[in-house]
Formats: structure tokens, sequence, C-alpha cells
């Protein structure tokens, strides 16, 4: 019975999602790049002083309005996102695995794993 | 220095950090909040948050080629993964009220302690008798490829081990950092695994533990586009250069060099951590 998830092509499925995740991510992240060092490549850094929240891309909305001026920055936050997003779509598969498995303790494991990362997701919205 | 000079800089130092994070098994996480806070002046909050998306990348990126091998245990990634993400959001919440230099000083002893595991001869004895109750009802114990055939292993204090890896998610949340080493720690010593299933498992486990806190820093504005291209680009393209160049033998003595390193960049951290540099 534990067989199934430790050699099938579940795995193989799953390997491939996290590699497709990093290379979608990672291109994405190479676009926003070029078109903000075009850009801002002249400017002069800063990062000695912390402004957290007063940052200008640091929730989904503010991301989205970037991505509609097509802000580099903005752009390069949203292949973050992908990224944040790619192991998080890997234990949903997981629980597809578990699903069919009819693995009823594992699922509540997984489901639990993801409520803890969603809570962790939307918690940051309040703060803002 | 123009940003695009900055950038440039620190996408180098990235790609070696992710090289040489690869090739002794260290991560590239390790250097890189030292490099961007002693090096390049960059506020330790902006570091951490770079780290951290980096340290999902390189996770993810070798999951995949380790997911393959079938070493990687599943179920026993799963039940852990449940302590480390409830230490990765409680870690990510504590690190808003910690003072930065605290933050400093907190990273130098868990670099030291993981320079210390990674140089330390590991013995081990894979163990078979089938004792804990909690393993059995969770199905924890698995087997594992090797050249002579599939090895059966089974799992013990699976208490300890729970809760020691609660302890590593919280060091994740709190400092951006993988901390593979006490997730290895946790697997290897306390619950009795063998060493190639708790590499894989604990790499598996890393990107979802630093996932979990991601949320909470983005919105926090610890994760800075501007740090990030350079960070992540490199350290997932020196993980890709290392993972070609690994070859068995010299990686001991490289490992052993990047120990020392990590040690010397740990005390810089503890030197400026106390005389509050940050």
């Amino acid at each position: 019975m534990r067989k199934i998830l430790q050699d099938d092509d579940l795995e193989y499925a799953m390997g491939n999602l996290l590699r497709l995740g990093v290379i979608i991510s990672s291109a994405i992240v190479a676009i926003g790049g070029i078109i903000y060092l075009y850009k801002h490549g002249m400017h002069l850094p800063e990062y000695a002083t912390f402004i957290g929240n007063k940052s200008m891309f640091n929730s989904v909305s503010k991301i989205i309005t970037g991505l509609k001026e097509w802000k580099g920055q903005a752009i390069i936050q949203l292949g973050i996102l992908v990224l944040i997003f790619t192991p998080i779509a890997r234990i949903t598969f997981s629980f597809i695995g578990f699903l069919i498995e009819k693995d009823l303790l594992y699922m509540l494991l997984t489901l639990i794993v993801l409520a803890i990362i969603t809570f962790s997701l939307l918690a940051g919205t309040n703060i803002v | 220095m123009t940003i695009l000079t900055f950038t440039l800089l620190i996408f180098l130092g990235a790609l070696l950090a992710g090289f040489l994070g690869s090739l002794t098994g260290l991560g590239g996480g390790f250097v890189i909040i030292p490099m961007l806070t002693l090096l390049f002046g960059v506020d330790i909050r902006y570091a951490i948050g770079a780290s951290l998306v980096a340290v999902i990348a390189t996770s993810s990126g070798a999951a995949a080629a380790y997911v393959k091998e079938g070493i990687t245990n599943i179920r026993l990634g799963m039940f852990l993964e449940i302590a480390t993400t409830t230490g990765a959001v409680l870690g990510a919440y504590i690190a808003v009220y910690t003072p930065v230099n605290t933050i400093a000083i907190i990273f130098g002893c868990i670099l030291i302690f993981s320079a210390y595991i990674s140089l330390k001869k590991t013995s081990e004895t894979i163990q078979q008798t089938d004792k804990s109750r909690l393993a059995r009802t969770f199905k924890l114990n698995g087997t594992y490829p090797t050249p002579e055939g599939e090895i059966a292993y089974t799992v013990t204090n699976v208490v300890g081990g729970f809760f020691t890896m609660a302890g590593a998610g919280l060091l994740s949340g709190l400092l951006g950092v993988g901390s593979g080493a006490l997730k290895v720690l946790a697997m290897d010593n306390i619950m009795r695994i063998p060493f190639k299933v708790s590499t894989t498992t604990s790499n598996f486990m890393i990107g979802v533990t630093a996932a979990a806190s991601a949320g909470i820093y983005l919105y926090r504005g610890y994760i800075d586009p501007g740090l990030c291209l350079p960070v992540t680009l490199g350290v997932l393209g020196g993980a890709l250069l290392g993972s070609r160049f690994l070859t068995n033998a010299k990686t001991s003595k490289l490992r052993n060099i990047f120990a020392f390193v990590i040690i010397a960049i740990a005390l810089e951290m503890l030197y400026n951590g106390f005389t509050k540099k940050f």
C-alpha cells in the first residue's frame, strides 16, 4: 500500500511540477529584472534603511497595480509569488496522491499543512 | 555604485554561494545574509527576505532531482511539515519583535552549529526493529534503494523529532534560512533515519517551511524585488552548476574549507551583533 506513492509516476510528476515552477518563476524574474535594470540601472541602491510595509510591492494588489504599468519590480515580485506557490502546489499534489490511495489520515495531515500556510498568506494581509 | 553594478556584484556573489552550497551540501542561503549585510551594507531584514526566496528556489530545484530517485519519505516529510510550518509562522511573527542585533547573534550561533554538524563524522546504524507505535500509526517506516537492493528502516522517538522540527521551522522563519542542519540532526540523531533519506526528506521540507513564512515576510516588506533578482537567479544558477560538477572525489576537502569559512563569517556576525552594528 505504501509503495504507491514511492515509486509511481506521481513522484515523477511531482518532481516535474517543482522544476516547472522554478523555471517559470526564474524566467519571469529575469524578464522583470531586464526591465528594472534598463529603467533604474543608473540610479543608486538604497538598502541601508528598512522601510517595511511602506515598500511599493508588498501585497498582491500593489503588485497587480505595478504590473499594469509594466514596472520591472512588479514583474520580479510576480515571479517570486510563483516561486512561493511552487511548494504549495506540491502539497496540493500530494493530497491528490493520498486521495488516490484512500489514505484518510494523510489527507487530513496534508490539509493541516495547507491550512497553516494559507493562514500565513492571509494573516499577512491584515498587517498592511 | 549604481544599481547595475550593485546587482551584478551580488549576482556573482550569489552564484559562488550557490555553487559552493550545492557542492558541500550546506546550501547557499548561509552565505547570502552575511554577504549582503557585511559586504554590501544591506539592512539584515532585506537580506533575510532575499535569502528566504533563494532557499525556496534551491530547495524546489533540487527536490525535483531527489524525488525521482525514490529516497524521499513523503509521509515522513508531510508529517513533520506540520511541525516545521507551525514553527515557521511563529518565527516570522517573533522576527518583528526581535531586535536586529539579536537576530544577527542567533544567526551567528546557527552558522557555527551548522558548520560543526557538517564537519562531524557521521556513523550510521540503520534501525530495523519496529518499536515505535507512533511511527506505525503514522506509517513513517519505509525503505530506500541501495545498490544491494531495497533496505527497510524504522523510525524512533517520533515526539522528540517532531518538536526539534518545530524548532528548526521557528529558526527558519526567524532567520530566513532553510535550517537544513537542524532538520537533518532531528532525523539522523533523534529519529534514527538513514542519512540518505534524512537529507533528501529535509530538502523536501525546506521549501514548504520557507513558503510558510514567505507570505508574512512579503507583506512586511522584507522581500525586495531589486535584491531578490540577483540573489535568486545567482544562487539558483550556482546550484545548477554545482550539481553538474558533483563528483565525490574532492567534496570532503571542499566541505572542510567551506565549513571554516562559515565559522569565520559566523564570528564576524557575532562580533557585529554584540557591538550593535546592525
